[in-house]
């Protein structure tokens, strides 16, 4: 050993060495390696590493620069979402739920309803310009979340650009999330019955410029990516995971239609009116990370069409309900947009505090209370931009749930990280963990 | 279930005071033939498959447009890999665990959602077990992905999978007491402690009756 150094502290255990790195002078470091015998190094890598997505710790044991064996380490964004949603009513559910998944907050809101819905019984009676509104936020959705997946992936492999790209178009979406629903992320939009309130007004013609801005824009992204041979480099046959590895760890999105296999439960199995839209489901077979990279960049296309055509929907679909029918379920005012964004909805105020104790006690129970849910369990999943995610939900009958349980994709194909990266060099790993788009708020809930 | 959380809930949790709620658990009793749909080429298809069959399947529940098959904890894996195989439910979508501290000798329940892509047909397995016996066979070996799902459920709830290749805490710090999930686990009230700085329970803070 050499004299003590303060920017690597080494000490002895039973399993070896240990450096406690603290950046500074890494030379010493490496001359310290250097000078044992030992052929094997474990590195913690995270969880506060800028290139793991949130806080993701990965232990990597390596060869040299070959990575011989990587283990996730997860958790350290575990808020008991699930516990906590038994303690609160079905509509207060969707608050929680919004924050798991923090770039798909729409996706989950719509798992989350859909289950309860199916629960109800009321999936049939549900508005459709409710349902045409829940496709086009969740398309949008779709595209926001797609952008921070280039974004960080590319500024991850070392393209900053793309990010600038990225995020300008991620900025066109979340303002149009805050314009319909006030919020940009976390909106808690989609309720139990329907959707918190209509558009406001003008909003289509607004989201029809803010398509016809992205479908230019994107070309940004895709003339400086898509055959670019550094990207190519980085990309091409990295994170290998064909269709048998897929579907034993249960992968699903692009990570599964990289494989070749156009499974994509919007057309599979529709929910929310799918099967009244024309798209294409995206794939590839080169099962590697410029697959998935493909994929995304070529579901912004789908997703724009589908936004279209909902669009059109909308436009016919003028005044009509955006909530079910059933006072005993729906919420029991829209709110109106005031100039702070939102606002509540004086009409409801002036019945409810004015002119009738009915309205008065129905809005209390309600909003205090919420309604009860007949007991029984589903299971009702939609295609995230991550996958399936899935909503087990239980009700004993109450008004609060049972027991809530998400099936989170990122949860689920992280698992994939050391299938792709075993035997790789430990720069793929950067590669391989960002085509799986993982979002920690998703994974540890 | 303890008598009173931190939220206030006491006895059925009834939040409104009017006390007029009756709570039953989630899939109680079993449905009759024709279940309808794929659901009967779905049970047809496996008595033919596994010869085992009215042993190893307790009962099946259709409810709303979802087929369940409670299997016995000894013949899961076989009824798993006969699904898999024979009836190409290619992928599990996980494990989720009920708590039912009323339910006695059934308190712990699994349920695993399986997806065949082949067909295009979901089913849904559920498992019970007693809390002082809460072990349930593995079934990372039938669908690898399995694994991390075990895992949770092993820290939210406390089921042992026997034969998972590393059953730790996921979630969780390692050193956790309990098993956050069951209901007689209380929400909040753990001191926790951040750099140092210790933050007192949140039922020392403030109430939320």
């Amino acid at each position: 050993m050499t004299t003590f150094d303060p920017y690597a502290p080494s000490r002895e255990t039973t399993e070896g060495t240990v450096f406690s790195v603290t950046g500074g002078d890494w030379d010493s470091l490496v001359q310290e390696i250097g000078s044992t015998k030992e052929e094997r190094v474990v590195v913690n890598m995270g969880p506060q590493h800028p290139s793991t997505h949130g806080v993701l710790r990965l232990v990597l044991e390596l060869e040299g620069e070959t990575v011989t064996e990587v283990r996730c380490g997860i958790g350290y964004l575990h808020t008991g979402i699930e516990k906590n949603m038994e303690f609160r009513n079905w509509t207060q559910g969707t608050t929680f739920v919004t924050r798991m998944d923090y770039l798909g907050p729409i996706f989950n809101e719509t798992a989350y309803c859909l289950a309860i819905e199916k629960l109800l019984g009321i999936t049939n009676d549900l508005p459709e310009r409710a349902s045409v509104i829940r496709v086009m936020m969740m398309e949008l959705n779709r595209i926001s979340s797609h952008m921070v997946a280039l974004g960080t992936g590319a500024l991850e492999l070392g393209a900053i650009t793309p990010m600038f790209y990225a995020f300008r178009e991620r900025e066109i979406v979340l303002d149009l999330f805050e314009m319909i629903s006030g919020l940009r992320m976390n909106m808690a939009y989609i309720r139990p019955g329907g959707v918190q309130q209509d558009l406001p007004e003008g909003a289509i013609a607004k989201i029809r410029d803010a398509v016809k801005l992205m479908r230019k824009n994107f070309k940004d992204n895709t003339s400086l990516l898509v055959g670019n041979s550094i990207w190519l480099k980085r990309t091409q046959g990295i994170g290998y995971l064909d269709l048998a590895g897929a579907t034993t760890l249960g992968i699903t999105g692009p990570v599964l239609r990289s494989t070749g296999l156009p499974w994509d439960l919007r057309k599979v199995q529709p929910y929310c009116g799918y099967e009244n839209y024309n798209f294409d489901v995206i794939t590839a077979d080169t099962c590697d990370v410029y697959g998935r990279f493909l994929i995304r960049m070529n579901e912004l296309e789908q997703s724009l069409r589908i936004i279209e055509q909902a669009l059109d929907k909308l436009e016919k679909l003028e005044g009509a309900p955006v909530m079910v029918a059933d006072k005993k379920i729906a919420w029991p005012a829209q709110l109106t947009l005031g100039s702070d964004g939102l606002g509540n909805s004086l009409n409801h105020i002036r019945e409810i505090m004015g002119t009738s104790m009915e309205s008065l006690i129905h809005h209390f129970k309600l909003v205090t209370e919420g309604f009860q849910v007949p007991s029984g369990q589903v299971y009702a999943a939609v295609e995230s931009a991550r996958g399936e995610l899935g909503a087990h939900v239980v009700s004993d009958g109450g008004t609060r749930p049972y027991r809530m349980h998400f099936r989170e994709p990122s949860f689920n194909n992280l698992q994939a990280t050391s299938a792709m990266s075993e035997g790789g060099m430990i720069a793929d790993i950067i590669g391989a963990v960002a085509s799986i788009d993982p979002v920690m708020g998703g994974v540890d809930r | 279930m303890t008598d009173s959380d931190m939220f206030g809930a006491r006895g059925t949790g009834d939040t409104s005071g009017y006390g007029g709620l009756v709570r039953s658990p989630a899939s109680a009793g079993s449905s009759e033939r024709p279940y309808g749909g794929y659901f009967d080429g779905i049970a047809d298809d496996l008595e033919r498959a596994y010869p085992e069959f009215s042993t190893a399947i307790e009962r099946i529940v259709v409810d709303r447009g979802e087929l369940t098959l409670h299997v016995k904890r000894e013949k899961l894996v076989e009824v798993a890999m006969i699904l898999r195989d024979s009836l190409k439910f290619e992928m599990c979508m996980g494990v989720s665990g009920i708590h039912y501290p009323n339910n006695l000798g059934c308190e712990l329940v699994a349920v695993y959602p399986l997806l065949s892509m082949t067909n295009n047909r979901r089913i849904r397995l559920e498992v019970c077990v007693s809390d002082s016996d809460a072990h349930i066979p593995s079934l990372v070996k039938v669908w690898a992905g399995n694994n991390w799902h075990e895992r949770e459920t092993f820290d939210m709830f406390g089921i042992i999978f026997d034969g998972h290749p590393g059953l730790t805490r996921i979630l969780m710090p390692d050193d956790w007491q309990g098993h956050p999930q069951r209901k007689d686990y209380a929400l909040g009230g753990i001191p926790v402690e951040y750099k140092g700085a210790t933050i007192p329970a949140p039922d020392n803070r403030r109430s939320y009756k």
